[in-house]
């Protein structure tokens, strides 16, 4: 389902934003629209600024330079609080404390809608129940993390995020270290996110061809610049791919999507 | 507030987590094991005083022998130890859940030898006085004990190491015990009043020392109480916790000042008690799971527990009645424990 990107407003933006670990800038005068109710995939070649980019976006880093909007509003003036209220984040494997129960997990997301010391209300649980259930957890929500698959393991973490209830979630290589069938059932819960729940998606793939697949905005990092943004079937090209990975390939149509697919030589 | 609403679902054997039913019945469990305990512990002694003349000296003290036997001697000695107990166990578990490290306790990581070289600092010093002195020198060299942990370890960074981390600690450690031993050898007059406390000790405690440190605790306590939420918000990790909403800095301190507090507290009562902060946070943990917020109500009571208990197992071994009860709680507490884990460990998973 390409989408034009022009006519969809921008739910984040970063305007010449630039990214230092010390004096060593990773990042330099980045600018960057996530559009919004989308499914934005960010590729790139490893330690092209993929995780650092979303862990800023995210509000987990601090930036050097640039301003970076929610909704118009500069991030900086959200406290951590309001931040985690609208925007769930999972960054690259989370470790939660040995024998945490899904359900303890899950509750953690409620974090910022609580007060200091507030009880915990009707409205949390309900919210912690949905996104038990969009997750497809609800079942192993009693039992412990450490005793599931990773995909299960993965699935409890977002069920966190969407507790959060923020209009945003920003998702590190989420499907990283999964295998096939797991990577799809995450693949098609981002897209009901997006598209039954109106969420914001913002992913880090590793693999060119998913996001081809189910993302409608690709972002293509390449030393810290953005190189190509925009639907997949403007942006996924056999110069790109060789541009940014310096592989070599043809790309045809996906014969299930209709999307492109990167084949290298 | 019911944690668990329906959903009895089947737990698979893997699962350490209980549900809060069991949980509050583990606790009371403990409460009234406590309890027992802590009242034969009062009637306990070269001479037996029946729990009869134990209340009336509370509530309608006489004067009598038994009753000043009662007041100045047995009620001190037992409320010390539930104090100290409580206290460095909730700190331990504190220290666990902020630095994420299973090894983590006041008495491995140097907080009580901290706490316990400037009590005895300044005991030798400016001479020996009553406790509620030093219970601000007590936090000074706990609170510095911590300070100089955190630099050699980067105590509560982000990408900690753990090794580094109980390395430290125990360089701080083993450093400050030897550095009060040293002040020690040269002042014997110290050493006489402090032998016992040094290897932690409720015996002698007066009722006054007892009131001085209470309030300390028990505001300690609370706030551990109502931190517990925000521990397992922090155990989570430190970038995880603030994709939460959660100021991990902000919250590490305030556990970081609490872990004083009560450590400090502590030590300034009954002396460097070691194996409680470490021990009593792990069997919480094995028995009711890894929620914060039961772990510090179970660490509160069961630390209260060991100590008594050891110290009215050491009584009615050693009739002289000044037996360490860190020395006790060595002896009984680490088979026990090694058979906990051993049970549990094969038990799980």
């Amino acid at each position: 389902m390409p989408v034009n990107d022009k006519n969809t407003p921008a739910k984040l933006t970063g305007q010449c934003v630039s990214i230092a670990y010390g004096q060593h800038r990773i990042v330099e005068d980045l600018d960057l629209i996530v559009p919004e109710r989308r499914f934005t995939a960010l590729i790139g070649p490893n330690g092209s600024g993929k995780s650092t980019v979303l862990r800023t976006f995210a509000g987990l880093m601090a930036k050097a330079d640039g301003t970076i909007l929610l909704d118009g509003h500069s991030i900086d003036t959200l406290s951590t609080k309001e931040m985690a209220k609208r925007v769930g984040v999972l960054l690259q494997g989370p470790v939660a404390p040995e024998g945490l129960t899904v359900r303890d997990l899950v509750q953690q997301g409620r974090y910022p809608h609580r007060s200091l010391f507030g009880r915990w209300s009707e409205q949390d649980q309900d919210a912690c129940e949905e996104a038990l259930m969009l997750t497809g957890m609800t079942t192993l929500a009693d039992t412990a993390l450490d005793s599931l698959s990773g995909g299960q393991r993965q699935r409890a973490w977002i069920a966190m995020t969407l507790a959060q209830q923020g209009e945003v979630l920003l998702l590190d290589e989420p499907t990283t270290y999964l295998d096939l069938a797991h990577q799809i059932e995450l693949m098609n819960l981002i897209t009901v996110l997006v598209h039954k729940h109106g969420k914001t998606v913002v992913a880090v793939l590793h693999d060119i061809n998913q996001a081809a697949r189910y993302a409608e905005h690709v972002v293509i990092l390449k030393g810290g610049k953005i190189t190509a943004a925009g639907p997949p079937d403007e942006v996924i090209s056999a110069e790109a791919i060789a541009d940014v990975f310096g592989v070599k390939s043809v790309i045809i149509r996906d014969p299930v999507a209709g999307t492109p697919l990167c084949v290298p030589l | 507030m019911s944690r668990s609403k329906g959903m009895p679902a089947a737990r698979p054997s893997g699962s350490l987590s209980m549900t809060g039913r069991s949980r509050l019945l583990a606790l009371l469990l403990v409460l009234c094991l406590l309890v027992a305990i802590s009242m034969w512990a009062v009637t306990l002694g070269t001479v037996r005083i029946p729990l009869r003349s134990v209340g009336n000296a509370i509530f309608g003290f006489d004067g009598s022998r038994e009753h000043l036997l009662v007041m100045t001697i047995r009620l001190p000695r037992v409320l010390a130890a539930l104090l100290a107990g409580s206290a460095l166990a909730v700190s331990g578990a504190i220290m666990q859940a902020v630095t994420n490290n299973p090894l983590a306790s006041p008495g491995l990581l140097g907080i009580n030898a901290g706490a316990a070289f400037t009590v005895v600092l300044v005991m030798t010093l400016f001479g020996t006085g009553t406790s509620d002195i030093y219970l601000w020198y007590a936090f000074f060299g706990a609170g510095c004990a911590a300070i100089v942990v955190y630099g050699l370890g980067s105590f509560g960074l982000a990408g900690q190491s753990t090794v580094g981390l109980v390395l430290a600690g125990a360089i701080v450690a083993t450093f400050l015990t030897a550095l009060t031993s040293a002040v020690l050898i040269f002042d014997q007059s110290t050493l006489d009043t402090v032998r016992f406390w040094t290897a932690g000790s409720v015996a002698g405690r007066t009722m006054a020392q007892a009131a001085a440190v209470a309030p300390y605790i028990l505001i300690g306590l609370a706030a551990a109480l109502l931190l517990g939420r925000h521990l397992v918000t922090l155990s989570l990790g430190a970038d995880a916790a603030r994709s939460l909403g959660q100021n991990p800095l902000a919250w590490r301190a305030i556990a970081v000042v609490l872990i004083i507090l009560l450590a400090g507290s502590a030590v300034a009562l009954a002396g460097p008690i070691g194996f409680v902060g470490l021990v009593v946070p792990h069997i919480a943990r094995l028995t009711i799971g890894v929620d914060y917020r039961w772990i510090i109500p179970f660490s509160a009571l069961g630390g209260a527990l060991l100590v008594v208990g050891a110290d009215t197992v050491g009584r009615m071994l050693f009739t002289s009645q000044n037996f360490p009860v860190g020395v006790i709680i060595a002896l009984i507490g680490a088979p026990f424990f090694l058979w906990l884990a051993r049970n549990k460990a094969g038990g799980a998973t």
